[in-house]
């Protein structure tokens, strides 16, 4: 077939094809540079630099350049931006030591290598809000350790003590005569420094970026709609390809009508592997009609039976499990409980969530005898770079990864298994694939954050204080096949101590107990907030209701129960005063409170909603103070912590993901809703200043969301929802 | 074989007259800004403007558009109301992931060129179309209202 995609440019206009003239090729028309380093220096677009004379360690690379406005600083970003801001973040860190605008130095994503292995992660990986905790250390002393080579190379060079010099805005500047050299023409010299050992990092006072609100170095690239994503990527003679796997999970292809794929205009190639079939086309939407063409009939397999009420049912079976596993034990919970004056107790039941990035999943990859390249967004750049190696046989350091700008994360791309499809189809052709999937496969094939059924007992003194907790938790143990190796000897989870051992609570006796149940039909998976967002809705319910059954004040109730934590109960004062806590309401409004500590950070939350209207909700507006040590960029963790509580508000009304028939039925934002503009309250986010070591703060505000918005709608109806998501209670009354 | 007018250029794409515009700018033309996300014009990633109207690409085949004129979020330069919206989404770091943000910037154009000074009920309503996973909606209509401020 001819290739069907050209255009014809009026070659008397200069619009954005400035420089080409004549006839214009689709597919010629690189939509970014797929390699190298770019003609001129755009601020926040990737770059990758090879064979700079100046590479101390990991993350810097300085080497001379002829690029107009380019400082040939580059710096090599270990964590991977999905929107978290960890760009900007990661430059602030390493410029503020080495002494450089961050505006001027070029970005890098790490490629896929040891280096950048994260040990509490197990591999390289961005996620569970570990990134700036990870960071604050590593890469200050990368920009120090620099610092004091290049301020050598030129105290070497002007033959002056090392004293006299200082690095500052991307030059050594010899202070008496005020010399100086730019870092990229010392590049050569400073790399035959021996590296220093134990640099002293700069102090607090000496800071001159951290801890100030600095724009994100990749906000114009994006405003400008610059391709910056892995499913912007054009490289010359690539084809599209769309998929569709199984829709039941297991399930295999069956029969398909090739031919008639073929006879749509537009289509190249039909791929298959065992459970799923890829069109390959000149564009997308030649590729999507082929699929729809082919009319394959799957072979389901054993799941095709698996329906959500099942997957409920295995859960809540759990409860009466006997053996349950121990995960924490102090005291004997179980005997104050039965000696308790009085007793309370709740059953939680939370969904199987998708993660639905705004950028469906996509892979372009060109696998040659040789070689091969990817393209990719992805958080375990690693593990994807291994799997293609693997299905290809290609030695590992052959492939190389690109990792790409991602456009939504939320833990979806801390899998690889697209990457691995993608590897699987593209080993079958000469020219580079770009798979993209569409929203339904996106949704559909998504591996979720599991379903969970949770039951909470206390044993109460005649004040209602708490004398004795006893949580279990029914659900799967993501770990167990996301990393094997971090599963406990005795086969619990640590994650799932999110929220409920991680507390800022003390409790005069208490006990975990974990009964392990996967869910059929799906792949389970980690989703923002991951243990923390599950643990923090159920006991800050809990919590909530306890202080009810107390009538204590909610605020007042979990005060008294933080001992440990000062930081704790100082956010909790802060957004009890910001949100006029205690003061009256209108009618039908009311407000709700959740306090927490979870990847190191300090957060207590009021969110406020206007039940007025029966079957109704609206949220009115949600107050958070945090507390998470050391701010490297205060806007970025204002930014985090607001989008954080509009994922959680969101999921936590709306989101569930159901099987029937094995099937998922939520499949495009038709049936699966995202929370909109009209439905998103004002946030008003409070920093306590802190000089403790920096936490996480890209998850919190989504673990924050549901307990609090559950205990508002509880104080604005007297209904309390122990069941998410949400949105059907309200709708029941 | 379609002709089409996108940011004061005229092609020739030879798709079929059902092909939705996206797909012509996305993998057709190599304009990449226009987004993808979710092909049944729920969540407004692919928003352009025709004839200054804002429209989901994904969504108008290409046969359908006549003579009518289509701008991206690349064809902006030289637009002193997409200036102002753009530095006002700069000012205040709207973005987060960024991938939602074309269709957002064209959608918040499109209300401010018929209504330059919107009530949060108008910014409401005219941006409830565009999806935005990260949660930057306080943002984007704070950057709305200092736009409408720096309107003329």
């Amino acid at each position: 077939m001819k290739n069907l995609a050209t255009g014809v440019a009026e070659p008397s206009r200069r619009g954005f094809l400035a420089g080409a003239t004549g006839l214009i090729v689709a597919g010629l028309l690189p939509a970014r540079r797929a390699f190298g380093r770019p003609s001129e220096f755009v601020q926040g677009v990737l770059s990758d630099v090879e064979n700079a004379p100046f590479a101390p360690g990991a993350y810097i690379r300085i080497a001379p350049t002829q690029v107009p406005g380019d400082s040939g600083v580059t710096f090599i970003l270990p964590n991977v931006e999905m929107g978290q801001g960890i760009y900007t973040g990661s430059v602030v860190l390493i410029a503020e030591e080495l002494g450089i605008d961050p505006e001027r130095v070029n970005l890098e994503a790490a490629p896929p290598d040891a280096a950048y292995i994260l040990p509490e992660l197990g591999t390289q990986a961005t996620g569970g809000s570990t990134s700036t905790i990870f960071e604050w250390t590593t890469l200050r002393e990368a920009g120090a350790a620099a610092r004091v080579m290049l301020i050598q190379a030129a105290a070497t060079r002007w033959n002056c003590p090392v004293t006299e010099c200082e690095a500052r805005q991307g030059q050594v500047v010899h202070t008496p005569s005020n010399r100086s050299f730019a870092f990229a023409d010392l590049a050569e010299d400073a790399a035959k420094v021996p590296p220093p050992k134990d640099v002293p990092l700069k102090p607090a006072r000496d800071w001159t970026l951290i801890g100030r609100p600095r724009h994100r170095l990749d906000s114009r690239a994006k405003i400008e709609g610059r391709p910056l994503f892995g499913i912007d990527i054009r490289v010359p003679d690539m084809k599209h390809a769309t998929v569709a796997a199984c829709p039941v999970l297991g399930g295999k292809v069956g029969e398909i009508d090739r031919d008639a794929a073929l006879r749509v205009p537009g289509v190249k190639e039909v791929l298959t592997i065992d459970d799923a079939v890829c069109v390959v086309a000149d564009h997308y939407w030649a590729a999507k009609k082929g699929l729809e063409a082919l009319a394959v009939v799957w072979r389901e397999g054993a799941n095709a039976s698996v329906d959500t009420a099942q997957i409920y049912r295995e859960l809540h079976d759990g409860l009466s499990e006997p053996h349950p596993i121990v995960a924490h034990s102090q005291g004997d919970a179980a005997a104050v409980f039965d000696r308790a004056v009085s007793r309370f107790e709740a059953i939680y039941q939370q969904p199987l969530l998708a993660h639905s990035p705004m950028e469906p999943i996509n892979c372009t990859i060109h696998v040659r005898p040789d070689g091969a390249d990817v393209w990719v967004g992805t958080q375990v750049p690693l593990r994807a770079r291994d799997s293609v190696a693997n299905i290809t046989g290609l030695p590992k350091e052959n492939v190389h990864l690109h990792s790409q700008y991602i456009g939504g994360g939320f833990g979806r791309r801390l899998e690889h298994e697209y990457v691995t499809q993608a590897a699987r189809f593209a080993r079958q052709v000469p020219y580079p694939l770009q798979i993209v999937w569409s929203r339904e496969e996106d949704l559909m094939r998504d591996r979720f954050r599991p379903a969970y059924v949770d039951h909470v007992r206390a044993g109460l003194d005649r004040q209602g204080g708490i004398q004795s907790m006893e949580f279990r938790i029914v659900g799967p143990a993501v770990v167990a096949r996301w990393a094997p190796a971090g599963l406990s000897p005795n086969g619990f989870d640590n994650d799932l101590a999110g929220g409920i051992l991680e507390t800022p609570y003390t409790y005069p006796a208490s006990r975990l107990d974990f009964v392990r149940r996967e869910a059929p039909g799906v792949v389970t998976a980690w989703w923002r907030g991951v243990g923390g967002t599950r643990g923090l809705f159920v006991v800050e319910s809990f919590i909530d209701e306890l202080a009810q059954r107390a009538n204590a004040d909610p605020v007042a109730y979990r005060r008294a129960l933080i001992h440990d934590h000062p930081r704790a109960r100082e956010v909790l004062d802060l957004a009890a005063e910001k949100s006029g806590w205690g003061t009256p309401l209108p009618k039908g409004h009311g407000r709700g409170v959740s306090v927490q500590f979870l990847f190191k950070s300090y957060l207590a939350t009021v969110v406020e909603v206007d039940m007025s209207a029966p079957g109704q909700i609206r949220i009115v507006r949600v107050t958070v103070a945090a507390d998470c040590g050391q701010p490297v960029n205060p806007d970025q963790i204002r930014a985090q912590i607001e989008g954080g509580v509009i994922f959680g508000l969101g999921t936590a009304l709306f989101n569930e993901i159901t099987l029937k028939n094995g099937r998922v039925q939520e499949n495009n934002f038709n049936l699966w809703r995202i929370l909109r503009m009209n439905e998103a309250p004002r946030i008003d986010t409070h920093l306590v200043n802190s000089t403790e070591a920096p936490g996480g703060v890209g998850e919190t505000g989504t673990a924050a969301a549901a307990p609090a918005l559950a205990n508002a709608i509880a104080a604005a109806s007297g209904r309390r929802l122990r069941t998410l998501p949400l949105m059907p209670g309200v709708e029941a009354a | 074989m379609a002709t089409v007018r996108i940011n004061n250029n005229e092609y020739q794409a030879d798709v079929a007259a059902d092909t939705p515009l996206l797909w012509v700018l996305r993998d057709v033309l190599g304009l990449t800004g226009t987004k993808f996300g979710c092909g049944i014009a729920e969540c407004g990633a692919c928003t352009v403007h025709v004839d200054g109207q804002a429209v989901r690409a994904c969504s108008l085949p290409v046969g359908n558009l006549g003579t009518k004129s289509v701008t991206t979020i690349e064809g902006l330069a030289g637009d002193p109301l997409a200036r102002v919206v753009q530095d006002a989404w700069a000012d205040i770091d709207v973005v987060q992931c960024g991938y939602c943000q074309p269709g957002q910037i064209m959608s918040a154009i499109a209300l401010l060129k018929t209504t330059p000074h919107p009530t949060d009920a108008q910014i409401d309503a005219a941006m409830s179309g565009n999806i935005c996973r990260c949660g930057t909606y306080p943002r984007i209509r704070q950057a709305i209202r200092n736009a409408a401020g720096d309107i003329a």
